[in-house]
């Protein structure tokens, strides 16, 4: 198709120019597909060792302007969201009963992503207004909450509590100067690992704001995997679980043996 | 320095954790006991979740019991012929107590069970250790000879069929009561990461007059052989056995066990029951604070689904 309209195209230069001269004057009344973002992780795939107590990988990123961009009047925003693997998380809440304080109620949380970071060049109410926070679902507690579910008031407790364990855990991060620019473009943030955040795939979206509205959004991602012994552990234990429980069993007793040797007494 | 459990998923402070072995190791070693039932609690205290400290120790208490029960063999003090009894009915306990574990960890009321059992079986055995203690130590003071077991005196349990002879542990009677005892030792055992000699030996003593110099090493022959079922079937059944946390726990323990013993030799009879009582009591204490005092957070936080 290409190939049959280039001959066309050749044959009006004129309008070609015309039109670019549109796409620049469109460019700069429809910002939205001015900037793009370019991208660069530290790392995407974060080994857990036997010393391993946590991580931390640094997002770099740029945002590409060419000579058609307009120049801004405000300074650009950055909001990043990194979502771990998805797991059900159940909140439960004891209450007194009869002398006994016991889990009574619970909410599940279906696939809610088991680690959750959102950094920002500036605090997101800054960066976007209300009705935009929900539409771009941005900030954490956007991440934890189904869309429509934002009214239903039985439920905050619940959300409030989860949000406040997992902050904790550090499994949950909000830091609204977790972006700092090194230029006006160039700008960098470090995501910080606990040594509980769970192996498997996290995803990395980046988001592009000026005067609230947002420009660009791109994604990248890394993983989190077991290596070596601790891979092998587990992939013993879980797929030859006969063998891995002989083992255990056997070094137990070995173990208590040598014990009688080296300790003996009489 | 820290080092990351495989199983657990989690990085702890490997100081921390042979710092806990040698401790519970040093108490175990000094009151001839697993250690079990002190060392569970504190892993579970440390963050550990109940699944696998309960499944891990069980491989600890092997360990543990494999020395105590080659040192009472060397001394001859193990009935080899009542073991097997309590083994058979450990095995069947075991079982059950597995099978128990893994239905109420799928319901999501394991950590439930667990304390619920350490308030109630500790509360109740540390109570019974504590007023048996306490009177043999009043009597002692008084100067009153404590009854010794005269001869045709049954108790009615032992007239039930089944009767076996154990010519070691001078003893005639029906394996019934046996079995059960061996049974419930073998289901607490595997459910609650407890070797269970705190209350095997008192009950081999109390309800079936077996003499204090084989009771010891026979219990350990049991609780070896309970606890080597109890971890493979842990390990096939629920993969909660981490193996780096077992090895710690196993070298810390080997050594304060030895110091401890030693500690042991010093102490009067009636005292090391005392002390023990109020060990046993002082868990069961904790775990109810736990769930009587009202709790700084009520809400707390459990992640489901597949390991990837």
């Amino acid at each position: 198709m290409t190939a049959m309209r280039l001959p066309q195209m050749a044959s009006s230069w004129l309008l070609v120019g015309a039109a670019a001269a549109l796409a620049g004057l469109l460019a700069s009344l429809a910002p939205a597909a001015a900037e793009t973002l370019i991208l660069s992780l530290s790392t995407h795939r974060v080994a857990i060792t036997s010393t391993y107590t946590g991580s931390s990988i640094v997002v770099f990123g740029a945002i590409e302007r060419d000579e058609r961009t307009v120049a801004r009047a405000a300074p650009y925003d950055i909001v990043i969201t990194v979502r771990g693997p998805r797991r059900t998380t159940i909140v439960r809440e004891k209450e007194k009963v009869g002398p006994l304080w016991l889990n009574t109620s619970q909410r599940r949380f279906v696939d809610l992503p088991t680690y959750l970071a959102v950094l920002s060049s500036r605090p997101i109410g800054e960066i976007a207004g209300g009705p935009f926070l929900t539409r771009y679902r941005l900030g954490l507690a956007m991440q934890i909450t189904a869309p429509g579910m934002e009214q239903i008031v039985s439920e905050e407790p619940f959300r409030d509590a989860l949000l406040r364990l997992k902050k904790e855990q550090r499994l949950f991060a909000e830091d609204p100067r977790g972006v700092t620019f090194l230029t006006p473009t160039i700008f960098r943030a470090p995501i910080t690992l606990p040594a509980v955040a769970p192996t498997g795939n996290y995803d990395v979206e980046v988001a592009l704001f000026v005067d609230g509205a947002q420009l660009a959004r791109q994604t990248t991602n890394f993983e989190v995997v077991k290596t070596g012994f601790e891979q092998a552990t587990v992939t013993l234990a879980h797929d030859h679980a006969i063998l891995y429980g002989l083992g255990v069993v056997i070094m137990a007793v070995v173990f208590g043996w040598l014990a009688t040797v080296i300790f003996r007494r009489d | 320095m820290h080092i990351y459990l495989p199983i657990a998923e989690m990085s702890v402070n490997m100081f921390t954790l042979l710092a806990m072995g040698a401790a519970v190791g040093f108490i175990s070693g000094m009151f001839g006991v697993g250690g079990g039932f002190l060392m569970t609690p504190l892993l579970i205290f440390l963050g550990i979740p109940p699944a696998i400290a309960v499944a891990t120790q069980t491989a600890q208490i092997t360990a543990s019991s494999v020395t105590g029960a080659l040192g009472y063999w060397r001394r001859k003090a193990l009935d080899f012929k009542l073991g097997g009894v309590l083994v058979a009915g450990g095995f069947v306990g075991t079982l059950l107590g597995v099978w128990f574990f893994n239905v109420m960890s799928r319901l999501g009321q394991l950590e439930f069970i667990i304390v619920i059992s350490y308030v109630t079986l500790f509360g109740i055995i540390g109570s019974l250790m504590l007023a048996e203690s306490l009177k043999a130590i009043w009597a002692t003071r008084r100067g009153v000879v404590p009854r010794s077991r005269r001869s045709g005196e049954h108790p009615w349990y032992l007239g039930l069929p089944w009767k076996m002879r154990f010519h070691r542990s001078q003893l005639y009677g029906s394996v019934i009561p046996i079995v059960t005892l061996a049974m419930l030792i073998g289901f607490a055992g595997a459910v609650l990461g407890i070797g269970g000699g705190f209350i095997l030996v008192p009950a081999l003593i109390y309800l079936f007059r077996i003499p204090a110099a084989v009771v010891v090493g026979t219990s350990l022959f049991q609780i070896l052989f309970t606890m080597m079922a109890a971890t493979l079937l842990h390990a096939i059944t629920n993969q909660s056995v981490d193996v780096v946390l077992a090895m710690l726990l196993i070298i810390g323990g080997v050594m304060g066990a030895q110091f401890g013993a030693r500690a042991g030799q010093n102490l009067k009879g009636e005292s090391f029951r005392l002390l023990l009582a109020i060990l046993v009591l002082g868990v069961g204490i904790r775990f109810a604070i736990d769930i009587v005092v009202e709790p700084q957070d009520p809400f707390s936080l459990v992640t489901v689904g597949a390991r990837p």
